[in-house]
């Protein structure tokens, strides 16, 4: 029997469709924000808030608590809205995304949104963090584990790989990047811009252990969760080959809708292609 | 004119003893360091403590933000290089990652200013004091001699926020006065005086008190201030010494342009309007050469601040 049931995956499906009908409800209304990126990244932040991570919506400085950093921030209405729909603030709060006194911060504010673990925006920083965070948790003999996702773009970083390299000489096996390698960043495909393969070579160059799957598919990225966790003596890199703008088709693959947001009639379609009212 | 019989001692010995001591009182603290521990002398806590010292090889950028993510878990800690490597190559680290959310993390730095000296400009920077003032959330220290640096450094563990401090590579002129007391935000009146207020930061400290003793020769009678603290700037002391004074110079081992001196001259304009003149690196690079040498042909001497002092005394319509 599969590990993970057919009813969960079906479950998690569900919760990535309401999470990409908020955050396309969301930059809509914000009349900005990163519509491409955020949905690629939708199905590993569905995966790791409503099966992986250890958290307490409740408590959400606890301790012993699994950490999730956002290194590619600007994705983060795809996390706001699963903090919310996972009960961390009222979903009614996500409508404020972007707006003069909110919680929610056009790119994630560790000081004011409750869950969030790190402030992320100017990209590459966020794997250094989650080493901080996991060297911490080493430090205390806790047993949580620290998750990292990094944007396809975040490879052109310096500090990336200065992240990747320290990682695995700590032997952070407390620690796993995602990599949400949908193959786009800002001004076009990665290829064009800045290439980045073999991609997972260079990982593994770097120490990692280095899963590869489609970001897309829960049974996929549930067991790729579950073979990081295994693995001991080096921190583990799942590299999820996704889709930018998944779910929207006339933002999949758009280079357009990295940072813009859709207009009325764009909304009204899109709303109607993930199975929601505009 | 020199310093005669002052004691010269290392500030960076006694941060180390500092750290060694926090580490030994406290669990919480951690060391991170970037291929430099033995000249920052981070190695000396690595040596008792290896496990809550990380030294991330030449990887500032990384370790700054190892740093916030340790903080956000709670750890009180040190991150440790040279000033021109632990601000300016990391302006956007420190930003972000530490400034932003506020993080427990003390940045200290070491070989700040033109008295690095042979290792020339690359090395010697004089607007690192500029980069972490305009930075939201962060405290700016520089000590004036070693043994305040031991104080300062226990002073900004017991804080909790994010620390800028800074500290030279040669050895500093001890001032008997300043070894008492460090409260962090509080400047010190080293020296009364009612004619004219000489502030000073850093090495330059030492500079001002020579300066004054100088000064009583022409029958000047200048108040010493120390500004260890240079964010948040002391205003109270700073309105009150220039009231009572009428004239203010200022003096640092920065660039002149936006360093202690530029913020004295801000709330001066705002609040007191008294002659000022500040002495300091003016808008260049440095060089290579012998500390000394390069403190007299920059600017940085007690004659210098008796120069600048006579300025403002003729624009006071004091004595001179």
């Amino acid at each position: 029997m599969p590990k993970h049931s057919q009813e969960l995956i079906a479950r998690l499906e569900d919760e990535a469709l309401k999470i990409r009908r908020h955050l396309i409800r969301m930059i809509y209304q914000a009349g900005s924000g990163h519509p491409g990126g955020s949905l690629s990244a939708t199905d590993v932040i569905a995966a790791l808030y409503f099966h992986v991570l250890n958290v307490d919506p409740k408590n959400p400085s606890w301790e012993d608590r699994d950490r999730f950093v956002l290194s590619k921030g600007h994705a983060c209405p795809a996390w706001y809205a699963a903090l919310a729909e996972r009960g961390f603030f009222p979903i009614e709060e996500l409508d404020t995304l972007r707006k003069i006194g909110s919680r929610l911060q056009g790119h994630p504010d560790m000081r004011k949104t409750p869950g969030v673990e790190a402030s992320t925006g100017s990209e590459g920083q966020g794997l250094s963090v989650g080493i901080g965070i996991a060297l911490a948790a080493m430090l205390d003999r806790r047993s949580h584990r620290v998750y990292v996702m990094v944007g396809d773009g975040e490879n052109d970083c310096g500090q990336t790989w200065e992240a990747a390299m320290a990682a695995s000489f700590y032997k952070l096996d407390n620690l796993c990047a995602i990599v949400d390698r949908n193959l786009m960043q800002l001004d076009g495909p990665t290829k064009h811009i800045m290439s980045l393969e073999p991609l997972a070579d260079k990982w593994k160059a770097f120490g990692w252990k280095v899963l590869e799957i489609d970001g897309h598919n829960f049974k996929e990225i549930l067991k790729a969760f579950d073979k990081a966790e295994s693995v001991k003596g080096k921190p583990t890199v799942i590299i999820a080959r996704t889709l930018k703008g998944k779910g929207v088709s006339f933002m999949e693959g758009a280079v357009g809708f990295h940072g813009k947001a859709p207009n009325e009639e764009e909304y009204e379609q899109a709303m109607i292609e993930l199975g929601g009212e505009p | 004119m020199n310093y005669g019989t002052w004691k010269k001692e290392s500030q960076r010995t006694f941060w180390a003893r500092a750290l060694l001591e926090l580490g030994r009182e406290r669990k919480d603290i951690v060391v991170l360091s970037a291929d430099l521990s033995t000249s920052v002398k981070t190695s000396v806590f690595a040596k008792e403590f290896p496990e809550r010292h990380f030294n991330v090889g030449i990887a500032e950028q990384n370790m700054m933000s190892i740093a916030a993510g340790l903080a956000a878990s709670g750890k009180t800690v040190f991150a440790s290089t040279f000033a021109a490597f632990g601000t300016g190559r990391v302006y956007d680290q420190i930003r972000q990652s530490i400034a932003y959310p506020e993080l427990n993390v003390k940045i200290v730095t070491t070989h700040a200013g033109i008295t690095v000296g042979g290792d020339g400009a690359t090395h010697q920077i004089v607007e690192d004091i500029a980069l972490m003032r305009a930075l939201p959330n962060m405290t700016v220290v520089v000590p004036a001699d070693a043994p305040e640096t031991y104080l300062a450094i226990k002073a900004v563990a017991d804080y909790v926020g994010p620390v800028y401090l800074r500290m030279g590579r040669a050895d500093v002129p001890t001032i008997a006065s300043v070894q008492d007391d460090f409260e962090l935000g509080k400047a010190t009146v080293l020296r009364d005086g009612d004619d004219v207020t000489l502030i000073g930061t850093g090495v330059m400290v030492s500079r001002c008190l020579v300066a004054a003793d100088e000064l009583t020769k022409e029958g000047i009678d200048a108040r010493v201030l120390n500004m260890s603290t240079i964010k948040p700037l002391d205003r109270d002391a700073l309105i009150k010494a220039a009231r009572e004074t009428g004239a203010v110079v200022t003096a640092e081992e920065h660039s002149v342009t936006v360093g202690m001196g530029a913020a004295v001259a801000m709330d001066l304009a705002e609040n007191a309007h008294v002659p000022m003149k500040r002495v300091g690196i003016p808008d260049v690079f440095g060089e290579s050469g012998d500390s000394d040498e390069l403190m007299e042909k920059y600017g940085l001497t007690a004659e210098n601040i008796i120069e600048a002092t006579h300025d403002v005394m003729r624009r006071k319509g004091g004595a001179l």
